[in-house]
């Protein structure tokens, strides 16, 4: 029997679609000395690519998992295992056609192709379909399907033909040693392996494999149910594993997938069946393979009911059987999005998990270039294994969040929409004052934010038509004027807003201040007291962050930052610390922010503090203790909503009583409580404030997102180079601002874009950058202070031009929009006055 | 032709067994359920035979409430309704145990007008491997009893079979099947008179998968449902053991080019080529 080598630069566990392409890519790269373990024979080793239904529909909500999609595809089709069938998404109901004009746009807005088509068009091409329970469908003429098991074994084949990789199949992973939190040692049925990287990309079990080494990679195995009915006389005439269009039956979460004389049906329509990594049978001990679990009948029982509906024909026929049903396992994770990246918790644990075939060789090649240089291609910030809170770490928590979003896979889910389970886990020491005003709470990381206060209807009347009401149900969902009304209370008096969320890292040491100034692209050696708001860029000059730093002392400053991306910064500071003579401090739990903006502002402020807080004795872009009533406050003078006022931290069992303080001071000066619908939508977007994750992201540089300060720093920090050769280049694509002209849609409606819709010339030709992305809105939202619904977007630089008119498309709508700004220049306040009053 | 087949909820076990901590049954765990092919085979005998003669076919278990699962599997391929036993420890009853349940079923459901021409059995159950109940429902019953039968036709020649079995004193026009199946010396066939208890043995017939029709029309199968009586004192199982493993050895026949003359003796010696 061969031994496995002693030594590996990197350890691969799993031999599915991912671990497959990884090994291929890290190859490529040049990588050597790899070796791939998989505890099942080849080239199936038994887990979920084995049994995959392989079809790829390229469209998603998601831009960056299309573009990962899209650039499986092309592997693909290289390697010659794809086939393009064409594919449906057909509606049963007229709120399901709505989704699918907005898949439309999403489709028009990541640049494939699709229409929308008549049942009739659908039965030209699936005669067996029963045009008379549809109302129309999405059709995708570059659906396809794969076969995910040949791609596998050809790009396995080609990094060993490369000498690059050994393969250890039949070879079960037994332990991971881990040293001074960096893994050293991969233990195996066959015996061990040193290496300092282990890269798990073995699905379903991967949770099991990274507890081995102390670490979570939060996924839980989940049963899709699919069945293969034949043979179907319809589908044997014609050659081939397909030839008819896949078929997904949007209304009842299911599909039906031709595989040469069968019919696949799959279903994501029945209980979330959940199941923990170590249930999961051994290959000895399973029937078929590990991940094929036993049928169970009765959760399927509807679904043939309405396959049968779909295609009478074919379905009724006695002699077509079912004679193959399995309870099919895959990886859920609790927000939906893949895995990826280097363990928070132990150096040199990376994962490559809950990845569908659709992304498989995609998220390969990104994730192989991410250990290669740091850098991927394609932006995969949102699938970070950093992104996880601890509590979203946990196994109730996954649990939960999964068996909510599983029939959610052909859902309906609007954008705002908000998770019913596991919420109230984090909650602000304000939280039941904020109850008592019947707030609406939106979770992010956790925490619960009041999005806006019921008790604040009574602004309404007061602002009238201002607030900009929306009729449309679509439109409106997850959403109140009362946001708007809020917004404008604040602008004209004073709001207070509950920032408990933050996340804030405290970075101190002697060599604190070379911890900070390498990650940020501002200057951070500055005076003590100063708040500093910074890009934090890659290698690539791509961004990875944007937070604000605030220089506490000569060898502390404080990071602060937004919930959802906050744990990934902390990785980031973390991994960038100088040798020695830094550390960083995670105080999220031990400070509550309250943010105090408007004109007000600062004659509220003044009524509970005897701290000079004029704009002279104050100036913007400061922080410092100051008392207020019995409590110690740092007041840091800055703003994401475009007003005077402070950010005020405080322990977190006093934010009550400052909160408290506040509002009585305030109740003269009209202060109204503010919630995070103005302060991530409607104050940042009048003020033309980007958003890290929407309009940054590492794939477009600061001098295209219109952020390039006059000068940069001496001082070296990552990316700089990259910066400076951005700064000497011409744009490939410019973030603008533009203004919705007439929101009339055909029926008479006001309709209000939410984000995501395509925008084109007048007459609907794209508007292609030069990244080659079409161009599409990154973030909308209402103006109030101008009266007009806003929207960000890049555009290709001869486009970005003030004035120009082009046109939104929503629900196969066009509507007029005018270029408002090209660059950050708000569009509210353009003088940045009220800031600085 | 109204044919009873009786069958029996065993995990479906394709690999390795493993046990519980107890040891005292097999973990079932991530297994699924099933019956025995015997079982299998009985059931697409009795739906072509009742097919053939205008009959039904009733499916009937011993066994837990999810034993329903095997009934509507049995039906989805053309059985048309179901009986079930149930029992919380159906493990409990021995196969004498066993008969005299499904004999009382059987005498009850005549009396509420549901009388069957055919009992079928599978040769043996898969998990226990007992070979008994057919042969002790029949005795129960007082019906004639065949074993190891493969195929079945109805009519049968009446009067001169190689052998005859069972006789029904005084029913002159008693109906009679010809069953066939695998003895000791060849293909046996067997002229039955009915009513009558028939285990059958796999190899006769290929069961049929159930169509999407078929399942539907299971999950709306009726079915009438007993209560066992409380098992007796018997003789319990204490516990399983699992035989020990095999161990595979591999050896290696040599290396390149040098390996051939031994890879040449092995294949002759396994038959694949001749010497």
């Amino acid at each position: 029997m061969a031994s496995i080598p002693a030594q590996a630069s990197v350890v691969v566990i799993g031999a599915g679609i991912v671990g497959n392409s990884l090994v291929h890519h890290l190859a490529e790269l040049g990588w050597t000395d790899i070796v791939q373990v998989d505890k099942g024979p080849l080239p199936n080793p038994g887990g979920s690519t084995g049994h995959a239904s392989n079809f790829i529909f390229p469209v998603d909500h998601s831009r960056e998992i299309t573009d990962l999609t899209l650039d499986s595809v092309r592997q693909y089709k290289d390697l010659e295992v794809f086939t393009e069938s064409g594919g449906f998404e057909v509606a049963r109901t007229e709120e399901r056609m709505e989704e699918l004009r907005r898949r439309i746009a999403s489709a028009r807005a990541w640049g494939i192709e699709s229409h929308l088509v008549t049942p009739a068009e659908v039965v030209e091409k699936v005669p067996f379909l029963d045009p008379s329970v549809i109302l129309g469908a999405f059709w995708s003429p570059g659906v396809g399907v794969v076969d995910s098991v040949r791609a596998g074994t050809m790009m396995r084949e080609s990094a060993q033909s490369k000498g690059a990789l050994t393969v250890a199949a039949n070879t079960e992973v037994t332990g991971i040693d881990v040293e001074n939190g960096q893994v050293t040692r991969v233990h195996t049925s066959k015996g061990e392996i040193a290496t300092e990287r282990v890269l798990v990309a073995c699905g379903v079990w991967s949770p099991r494999i990274a507890a081995m080494a102390g670490a979570a990679i939060p996924l839980t195995p989940a049963v899709h149910q699919m069945i293969s009915v034949g043979p179907v006389p319809q589908l044997a005439e014609r050659p081939g594993e397909i030839s008819f269009p896949i078929v997904r039956d949007m209304d009842t979460f299911c599909y039906e997938r031709q595989h040469g004389s069968d019919m696949e049906i799959g279903s994501y329509a029945h209980r979330a069946i959940l199941h923990d990594p170590d249930e999961i049978p051994s290959i000895e001990a399973a029937k078929l393979s590990p991940t094929e679990m036993p049928f169970t009948d009765e959760d399927f029982d509807p679904q043939l009911e309405q396959a049968l509906e779909l295609m009478p024909e074919v379905l009724s026929n006695p002699e077509v059987e079912i004679r193959y049903a399995i309870n099919g396992l895959l990886s859920l994770t609790p927000d939906g999005a893949p895995i990826l990246g280097e363990s928070p918790e132990v150096r040199g644990l990376w994962s490559a998990a809950a990845v569908w075939v659709k992304e498989g060789p995609g998220v390969g090649r990104a994730v192989a270039e991410w250990m290669t240089n740091g850098l991927p291609e394609i932006d995969v910030q949102g699938a970070d294994i950093a992104r996880f809170h601890s509590h979203q770490r946990t196994r109730e928590h996954v649990r939960a969040r999964t068996s909510e979003a599983f029939n959610k896979t052909y859902g309906i889910v609007h954008p705002g929409e908000q998770w019913a389970s596991d919420r109230n886990v984090r909650l602000s020491p304000m939280h039941s004052l904020h109850d008592d005003l019947g707030a609406v709470f939106f979770e992010a990381g956790g925490w619960e934010r009041p999005q806006w206060y019921e008790s604040n209807a009574p602004l309404l009347e007061e602002f009238g038509e201002a607030v900009m009401a929306r009729t449309n149900e679509w439109d409106s969902r997850w959403w109140s004027p009362i946001i708007n009304a809020e917004h404008l209370a604040l602008r004209r008096r004073a709001g207070l807003i509950d920032l408990s969320s933050f996340v804030i890292l405290d970075i101190s040491g002697p060599t604190a201040l070379d911890a900070v100034q390498r990650v940020a692209l501002a200057q951070m050696d500055v005076a003590v007291g100063r708040v500093v708001y910074t890009p934090v860029l890659d290698e690539a000059g791509g961004f990875r962050s944007d937070l604000t730093i605030m220089r506490l002392a000569h060898d502390r400053f404080r990071v602060v930052t937004g919930a959802a991306h906050g744990m990934v910064d902390r990785k980031w500071f973390a991994d960038r610390l100088p040798d020695s003579g830094a550390e960083i401090a995670d105080l999220t739990s031990a400070y509550t922010t309250i943010g105090l903006w408007g004109p007000r502002a600062r004659d509220i402020l003044s009524q509970v503090t005897t701290a000079d807080v004029s704009h002279e004795g104050f100036g913007f872009g400061t922080c410092r203790t100051i008392q207020v009533g019995s409590l110690e406050v740092l007041a840091s003078r800055i703003s994401y909503v475009g007003d005077l006022g402070w950010e005020l931290y405080v322990p977190i069992e006093s934010g009550a009583k400052l909160w408290d303080m506040l509002t009585e001071a305030g109740a003269e000066h009209g202060l109204a409580p503010v919630g995070l619908g103005v302060y991530s939508t409607t104050g940042r977007i009048e003020k033309g404030y980007r958003a890290f994750g929407a309009e940054l992201d590492s794939e477009r540089t600061v001098v295209e997102v219109g952020m390039s300060r006059p000068k940069v720093k001496a001082q070296d920090f990552e990316g700089r180079a990259a910066h400076l050769r951005h700064r000497d280049e011409d744009p490939e694509t410019v973030l603008c601002s533009l203004t919705v002209d007439d929101h009339t849609s055909a029926s008479g409606e006001k309709r209000y874009m939410l984000g995501g819709e395509p925008i084109v010339s007048p007459d609907g030709e794209p508007l292609i950058d030069g990244h080659g992305h079409p161009a599409y809105v990154t973030s909308a939202g209402s103006a109030p202070s101008l009266g007009k619904h806003v929207l960000m977007a890049f555009l290709p630089p001869a486009e970005a031009v003030l004035g120009n008119r082009l046109a939104v498309v929503y629900m196969e709508e066009r509507y007029p929009v005018t270029v408002a700004a090209v660059d950050a220049t708000p569009l509210f306040d353009p003088e940045n006055a009220n800031i600085r009053r | 032709m109204d044919i009873l087949v009786c069958i029996k909820r065993v995990p479906d076990i394709a690999g390795t067994v493993t046990l519980n901590a107890a040891g005292t049954d097999i973990d079932e765990s991530g297994l699924g359920h099933t019956m025995s092919s015997h079982e299998e085979c009985a059931i697409e005998l009795a739906i072509q035979t009742a097919a053939a003669t205008g009959g039904a076919v009733t499916v009937l278990t011993l066994g837990p409430a999810e034993a329903v699962e095997q009934l509507r599997a049995a039906v989805a391929v053309g059985a048309h309704d179901g009986i079930l036993v149930e029992s919380a420890d159906p493990g409990a009853f021995g196969p004498e145990g066993i008969a005299q349940i499904l004999g009382d079923v059987v005498r009850d459901r005549a009396e509420q007008g549901q009388s069957f021409d055919l009992v079928l059995t599978g040769s043996d159950a898969a998990d226990t491997g007992d070979f008994q109940v057919g042969i002790r429902l029949a005795y129960d019953l007082g019906y004639p009893v065949l074993t190891n039968i493969q195929t079945l036709s109805p009519g049968g020649e009446a009067g001169g079979p190689e052998a005859s079995v069972g006789s029904n004193d005084g029913g002159a026009a008693a109906a009679r099947i010809e069953a066939r199946g695998i003895g000791p010396s060849g293909t046996e066939i067997f002229a039955l008179d009915l009513p009558a208890v028939v285990a059958v043995q796999e190899g006769g017939v290929d069961p049929r998968y159930p169509s999407i029709t078929g399942r539907m029309k299971a999950k709306r199968a009726p079915i009438v449902e007993y209560d066992a009586p409380e098992p007796g004192a018997g003789n319990p199982r204490i516990r399983l053991e699992l035989p020990p493993e095999k161990t595979r050895s591999v050896t290696i026949l040599g290396d390149g080019p040098d390996a051939a003359p031994a890879l040449v003796d092995v294949l002759e010696e396994i038959g694949v080529i001749r010497p």
